[in-house]
């Protein structure tokens, strides 16, 4: 259901360019429907598994849905949700036949992947998630946006080949691409090891893990505001996601130098990604390098490996897909009244649009890790992750990471409240998009507040306890 | 090396030493495949040209493929068929990203007037 529905409504908004934007946001409130309606199935009956065609595995594609995949689907239909409201007043007519079909494949590979319970179902949507990701990128028509795009592309095949390589030595190896049926079989063979390598480096690339990390603030600067916002809380998430499921269930190799690896690459990603964005002098350039930042910091989860680990990872992963969501719309909206991106224009802001610049300073909450949002939560559980297991060194690392948020946060405001030297025109902001980014906002602190509920959904299907000790 | 392929052919009645041949053909043609994977993989880096670009990518496509359907003839005489339909669900997905590349290349070059990605190019 929740991929037939992004799929049909695809090619409807393709078919009937008139009506497009009544279509799509229909389709979007269908969806975000059907995921609560899942979600209430999964809190009755726990964790489920749904053939399609009713052929099981291994021959047969089935859906699988736990609390991992069930909180994924939840986060993708709130931002779908804001995104496909925002985009109602974002682009015009022409922008828009071309935007709502791109959107609605993008919701169904997302849909899709964190559904898909075998590796070779988790490719096709991650190349279709790929693929129409880079088309959203290439709309906004400029040179600039067209480079992204072609960069993103090559990123992005790159990294799929990786993962489809490692996915041709696994099956050669074990006979299977379900995941279940790999976790009962996987043994620490050089074959997986090469495997293991091969699909993690193309999902790192795909992640934008640093050093692989160069594509992204590219392509999501460059993109309209709300692709940005997309690609920014929920695409890159979802290779995430892919690693987090190998890693978890099928490579659950005991405390390698991998992981050590990993959390290395994470927290260099958090301290250059934060240097990088204080350099910045174009807001979304700004909150581009900021993503890059946020996402080292799941990465630390990886040597930690404790169930309290991941799910701080996975607490920062949402708060941090509602507050950049929030953020790059709210820009989009700065972008439009002032004309332009750069920071020390701002030109008093916050007396002319105060609702986007709450919107900004919430989210910007949620991004320091202050409390009580949803990003403080996700911190706290890492430090504690971290202090307990003795490896304390990954805490300075997130301190340190909070600090230069925070210092990237306070100068955007800062300059949003003090008046430029050049004055420019103001133009037109809807109300609903500053509305629109102002919920996302907020709901990245209700995240704070509410922290008892996603963490025990989390826990259905228990996928956090293969291997990994309290 | 050729002898021995033809061998194979012939050789469906000897059960033993046909799947000896059979299994030292696939590994040929699997370790072709990673010679195509690697050889794209060195294009895609080094050169700057956007076609030279799609054209790499599309060789370690057909590489990887390769070495799916190669490993799949290893097992029995009869080949495993679900490689076979990974590889045609791969081809479908190669074509269209094909495509989009191509497009974008296409309308980079009308914009810009470049065929080549700005100077921080591809690693």
């Amino acid at each position: 259901m929740l991929v037939i529905l992004p799929l049909v409504g695809a090619i409807l908004c393709f078919l009937l360019p008139q009506r497009v934007r009544f279509l799509g946001l229909m389709i979007a409130f269908a969806i975000a429907a059907s995921v609560v309606g899942l979600l209430l199935q999964v809190l009755d009956q726990g964790a489920l598994r749904y053939s399609l065609g009713g052929w099981g595995a291994p021959l047969g594609i089935s859906f699988y849905t736990d609390g991992l995949s069930m909180l994924m689907l939840l986060v993708t239909a709130l931002v779908g949700l804001g995104i496909s409201v925002y985009s109602i007043a974002y682009f015009n007519q022409e922008k828009s036949v071309h935007f709502w079909p791109l959107w609605m494949l993008l919701w169904t590979a997302l849909n899709a992947l964190f559904l898909s319970a075998d590796l070779f179902n988790l490719y096709v949507t991650l190349e279709l998630l790929g693929l129409s990701a880079v088309a959203l990128v290439a709309l906004a028509g400029g040179a600039n946006a067209l480079d992204a795009a072609m960069r993103y592309l090559f990123v992005s095949l790159l990294g799929s080949l990786f993962y489809l390589l490692g996915l041709a030595l696994l099956y050669h190896s074990f006979a299977s691409v379900d995941i279940e049926i790999l976790a009962q079989r996987v043994e620490a063979t050089p074959a997986v090891w090469a495997a293991m390598g091969l699909m993690t480096a193309g999902l790192l690339l795909k992640t934008a893990l640093f050093p692989l990390h160069f594509w992204l603030p590219p392509a999501h600067a460059n993109a309209p505001a709300p692709v940005s916002a997309l690609l920014s809380a929920l695409v890159v998430k979802a290779s995430f996601y892919i690693l987090l499921r190998l890693w978890l269930e099928v490579f659950p190799l005991p405390n390698s130098g991998l992981g050590l690896f990993l959390g290395l690459l994470g927290s260099s990603a958090v301290l250059w990604g934060g240097i990088q964005t204080l350099r910045q002098t174009r807001l979304k350039m700004l909150i581009a390098y900021s993503t890059v930042a946020q996402l080292g910091y799941l990465f630390i989860a990886f040597p930690l490996g404790t169930s309290m680990a991941w799910k701080g990872a996975l607490y920062l992963l949402i708060s941090h897909a509602l507050a950049k969501s929030a953020m790059f719309l709210a820009a989009g909206n700065l972008l439009l009244f002032g004309g332009h991106d750069r920071i020390t224009h701002l030109d008093r802001v916050a007396q002319r649009l105060p609702l986007t610049l709450a919107a900004f300073a919430l989210a910007g909450v949620s991004i320091m890790g202050l409390p009580p949002s949803g990003g403080f939560i996700g911190k706290w559980l890492l430090l504690d992750a971290s202090l307990r297991s003795g490896q304390w060194w990954w805490a300075v690392i997130l301190i340190l990471g909070s600090l230069l948020a925070a210092a990237y946060i306070f100068k955007v405001i800062g300059h949003a409240f003090t008046q430029a030297e050049v004055t420019h025109e103001a133009g037109e902001v809807s109300r609903m998009m500053e509305w629109v980014a102002f919920v996302l906002a907020l709901a990245a602190i209700v995240l704070g507040l509410i922290a008892p509920g996603p963490l025990a959904l989390m826990d259905i299907g228990s996928p956090f306890n293969s291997g990994a000790a309290q | 090396m050729l002898a021995r392929i033809n061998d194979v052919h012939g050789c469906t009645k000897f059960a033993g030493a046909g799947k000896a041949e059979a299994m030292n053909t696939a590994f040929f043609y699997a370790l072709t495949g990673v010679g195509l994977f690697t050889l794209g993989l060195y294009s895609l880096i080094v050169y700057t040209h956007l076609l030279r670009k799609i054209l790499a990518i599309n060789v370690m496509g057909s590489g990887v493929f390769l070495i799916i359907v190669a490993l799949a003839a290893r097992t029995q005489t009869l080949p495993d068929p679900i490689p076979h339909a990974m590889v045609i669900t791969g081809i479908v997905v190669a074509v269209s990203a094909t495509a989009l590349a191509l497009a974008l290349m296409l309308r980079f070059r009308d914009i810009s007037g470049r065929v080549e990605l700005a100077e921080e190019s591809l690693e």
